[in-house]
């Protein structure tokens, strides 16, 4: 049900684009109110989403520490694991954002019998499935988009065509086969299967998990067909995104349903991201366990919310016991209350 | 499910989906699960809300009427308070990184003991009554409504969750399960759902200055008993400074190491190390708790009973805190006190008048941790030592959850261990240092009722120890904290029974030659020196 119910939303949202095509009003619908509705959407929606984190302050240090702390100095301390510099943070955060290192730490725990007949033990396995997949698709949907630039620039700057080339290398017949095309689709195809080949994470996915990954195999889908199957004319479709860009735009009328199928469901892709977990992609820099010091004890943090709160003082806790602790020898301030 | 926990041996534990549906609440007391409420009477010494009689077993729990608007109210206010909290529940994947990574998770194969699915009992509602997705889909978009059921879920799995921070290690994002239960249990405190192994220890941590209620007077004879001992021991009668002006150091330990053992070993080893280094220092009765059992409750909670430390520093005219072993104590010392109750002007900067090292890794909090300031003074050389003194002992290091995942203080205790005993051999690398597993009871669930969570949380704490056990011939489990002393023997005594427990500390003290000690015989536990110098 919560694989089935999303599945049947994307492939209706496609069918709706691609008999949408043919109806009437297809120009103004494709050509200006989903794109720009959707960016729009994408726009003021991560703004708002941004804001309203940053918007609520940081109370405390909450550094997740993942090495050796900066004291001694004979201690060799973690730089990038647990940072006591700014730009340690930095680093810690780029690595973070640039090879999913926490995800490299992955592993599984496997109950294994013994082999002496005694109980059974538990080990550790790595587990890097989820790693490889993510940096396959991140890093293959960073390509695709850097591709899609070509549409929205004219001329076409030259570190394109090198980003192009690199990612053609493979060549079927005089066809330029573009490796991020496909690895996109194994990743998202990938991500999916995982959700439902391991128990657990079968049991925790929601609706909210399956839908975004089957808007990205929709999206590639009808992506790679245009380009392999039923060729789509180029030109206009570079004369329809140029007229976007430059915010006159033009409808695209002879460019076909396959292609108004592709723009509706990566147009709901932007507008849903805001509102959805894909937030992701913005939150890890603010996140308060990566961001921040290791060493918390080196540098006051302050607390824009600190407020006073009641205590039992020193005073009062000695106008209680002062008969006890001067029986007992302990030094108090007032002989008497 | 797997075999119960009066089982003779750990039985794998199997993967345990029910029920099918995690949006269907699921608030069971399933015994040895959960722990008793707490009493009215501790409720009102520290003036939280709801005092009465109830428990999580029965039917009605006795919430004010306007239950739902209070909760929600209060989720609001925290969101504008807490960014972590905020992003926390916005940014989830919910990739499972974390699913097995819980110790109680991997204990028990209930599904929402998974640090991602206890944090989405939480977000569910944040959803379903917060934003705009989750009213309009429901369900569909993974939202709930906050109902009795729900509240109880919250109570049930909140109260399973050690603060433990492992989760938030493999989290891509840095999701922190600890924060979101901490806030979530704040959100249960202001109805009055709270048990009692949290509350009344901080209630009279409140009045008596520490978490087992010791008077000063009680205080002082607990330390002179420990005095005593070492005396017998040692023939050297160590001195019991205590609510002394004009000393350069404050000393704060978990109260703990007063009263029980092993910890009362540890203590006996802080005042070999403090009377031999001859450290002007003082004990206060009034900040005679480093804990902060307020942690499991509350924020502010967390800051009336940390309040003392920097109150007494301040009365007694220390320069610095020195802070003994103990493990969400540091949690708080290190990422809390110095924004709570601080700026800590008032003292200096740590240096050690033995050795001149400057802390500089302490320079604003100015609180130092005892294996920091011992680990120096070993490198230093300063402390005569006869690691042969322990040779009885086959040794691995145990590193709490609270300094290894909120700290980073994993080199100085295993640099401590090198030199204080001959015989150290390290766990496997996925379960230590900042991989650690949690000794199963920690943010309040050390109580006697929820035994079997504690039995099952302990599982890949106790595997790791059997492994060294039966590799290396390990016989101690040391570690650095006073609920791991306090928990660990069980645990042990369960699964790996040839295992004893012990603190750092204990083991310095053992190897530690004092100025005019006799030739020692026996080691701080009055058993027989095996081998070595004696």
């Amino acid at each position: 049900m919560k694989a089935v119910v999303p599945f049947l939303a994307v492939l209706g949202l496609a069918l709706a684009g691609w008999l949408g095509a043919g109806l009437s009003g297809a120009g103004a619908f494709f050509g200006l109110i989903l794109p720009y509705g959707a960016a729009l959407a994408f726009l003021a929606g991560l703004t708002w989403r941004v804001l309203s984190w940053a918007r609520s302050p940081v109370p405390f240090n909450i550094t997740t520490t993942c090495g050796q702390q900066y004291s001694l100095p004979w201690i060799r301390s973690s730089r990038l694991g647990n940072p006591h510099t700014r730009w340690g943070v930095a680093g810690r955060l780029m690595l973070e954002m640039l090879s999913f290192h926490s995800l490299m730490r992955n592993v599984r725990h496997e109950w294994v019998d013994d082999a002496d007949g005694a109980a059974p033990r538990l080990i550790y396995r790595a587990s890097l499935g989820l790693w490889i997949g993510a940096l396959v698709f991140h890093y293959s949907l960073l390509m695709v988009l850097l591709r899609h630039a070509r549409f929205f620039l004219d001329p076409v700057p030259a570190w394109l065509d090198g980003v192009e080339w690199l990612d053609s290398f493979l060549r079927i017949g005089t066809v330029p086969f573009y490796l991020s095309g496909l690895a996109l689709l194994g990743g998202a195809l990938f991500l999916c299967l995982r959700r439902l080949w391991t128990p657990w994470l079968r049991y925790l996915s929601l609706p909210a998990d399956f839908f975004p990954l089957y808007l990205f195999l929709g999206i590639a889908l009808t992506g790679c067909m245009m380009r392999y199957s039923s060729r789509v004319d180029i030109q206009a479709v570079k004369h329809f995104c140029m007229g976007l860009a430059g915010l006159h735009p033009s409808a695209p009328a002879s460019i076909g349903p396959l292609f108004c199928a592709h723009i509706t469901l990566a147009c709901v892709l932007f507008a849903y991201l805001p509102f959805s977990k894909l937030v992701h992609m913005a939150s890890l820099p603010l996140s308060p366990t990566r961001n921040m010091l290791g060493a918390s004890r080196m540098e006051h943090h302050e607390n824009p919310w600190n407020y006073p709160v009641s205590i039992h003082s020193y005073e009062e806790y000695e106008n209680e016991y002062r008969g006890k602790m001067k029986a007992a020898g302990i030094p108090v301030e007032k002989e008497a209350p | 499910m797997s075999e119960p926990c009066n089982a003779e041996k750990p039985g794998k534990v199997a993967f345990d989906p029910t029920p099918p549906d995690w949006l269907k609440p699921n608030a069971k007391c399933a015994p040895g699960r959960w722990s008793y409420s707490a009493k009215p009477k501790a409720l009102q010494t520290l003036g939280l809300a709801n005092p009465r009689d109830w428990s999580p077993d029965q039917e009605d729990w006795k919430l004010p009427d306007n239950w739902k608007e209070i909760i929600l109210q209060g989720l609001k206010e925290r969101l504008d308070r807490y960014r972590s909290l905020r992003l926390f529940m916005d940014a989830c994947v919910r990739c499972g990184a974390c699913a097995d990574k819980c110790h109680f998770f991997i204990g028990t194969g209930d599904p929402k003991n998974m640090p991602v699915l206890r944090a989405e009992l939480l977000r569910s509602v944040y959803r379903g009554e917060m934003t705009l997705a989750g009213r309009l889909l429901g369900r569909l978009a993974g939202g709930r409504q906050l109902t009795p059921e729900v509240l109880k879920e919250w109570f049930y799995y909140f109260y399973q969750c050690t603060e433990c921070r492992r989760c938030s290690v493999f989290c891509p994002f840095g999701i922190d399960q600890a924060e979101i239960t901490m806030l979530g249990r704040e959100l249960l405190n202001l109805l009055g759902l709270n048990i009692n192994w949290v509350i009344d220890p901080a209630a009279k941590c409140l009045m008596t200055g520490n978490h087992l209620g010791i008077t000063p007077h009680a205080f002082k004879d607990n330390l002179e008993f420990f005095a005593d001992t070492i005396e017998e021991v040692t023939r050297v009668r160590v001195a019991l400074p205590i609510n002394k002006k004009g000393a350069d150091v404050l000393f704060v330990a978990p109260s703990g190491d007063l009263l029980a053992e092993p910890g009362i070993f540890t203590l006996m080893g802080y005042l070999l190390v403090l009377h031999q280094s001859g450290l002007n220092y003082t004990w206060s009765t009034y900040a005679s708790e480093g804990g902060n059992f307020g942690l499991f409750a509350s924020h502010e909670l967390m800051k009336r009973l940390n309040a003392k430390i920097y109150a007494e520093a301040r009365r007694l005219g220390v320069k610095w805190v020195l802070g003994g072993e103990c493990g969400h104590m540091w949690r708080v010392a290190h990422q809390y006190m110095e924004t709570m109750n601080g700026p800590a002007d008032f003292l200096q900067e740590p240096v050690s008048p033995i050795t001149g090292t400057r802390f500089t890794n302490a320079r604003s909090t100015r609180m130092v941790h005892i294996a920091e300031f011992t680990a120096d003074l070993i490198h230093s050389g300063k402390l005569k030592l006869a690691p042969a003194r322990n040779d009885r002992y086959r040794v691995t290091f145990h590193d709490s959850c609270n300094p290894a995942r909120s700290m980073g203080l994993l080199e100085e205790p295993r640099y401590i261990l090198r030199n204080v005993c001959q015989h150290f051999y390290d766990m496997p690398a996925e379960t230590i240092r900042e991989k650690t597993f949690c000794c199963g009871c920690g943010a309040g669930l050390g109580n006697e009722e929820c035994m079997d969570l504690r039995m099952r949380g302990g599982i890949p704490r106790a595997q790791a120890v059997r492994s060294v056990r039966e590799k290396h011939g390990v016989n101690l489990l040391s570690c650095m904290c006073a609920i791991d002393r306090a928990v660990l023997p069980t645990l042990m005594e369960k699964w790996v029974p040839e295992v004893g427990v012990a603190g750092l500390h204990e083991l310095v003290g053992n190897a530690l030659v004092l100025d005019g000690e006799k030739e020692r015989t026996t080691n701080l536990r009055g058993e027989p020196l095996n081998g070595g110098e004696a």
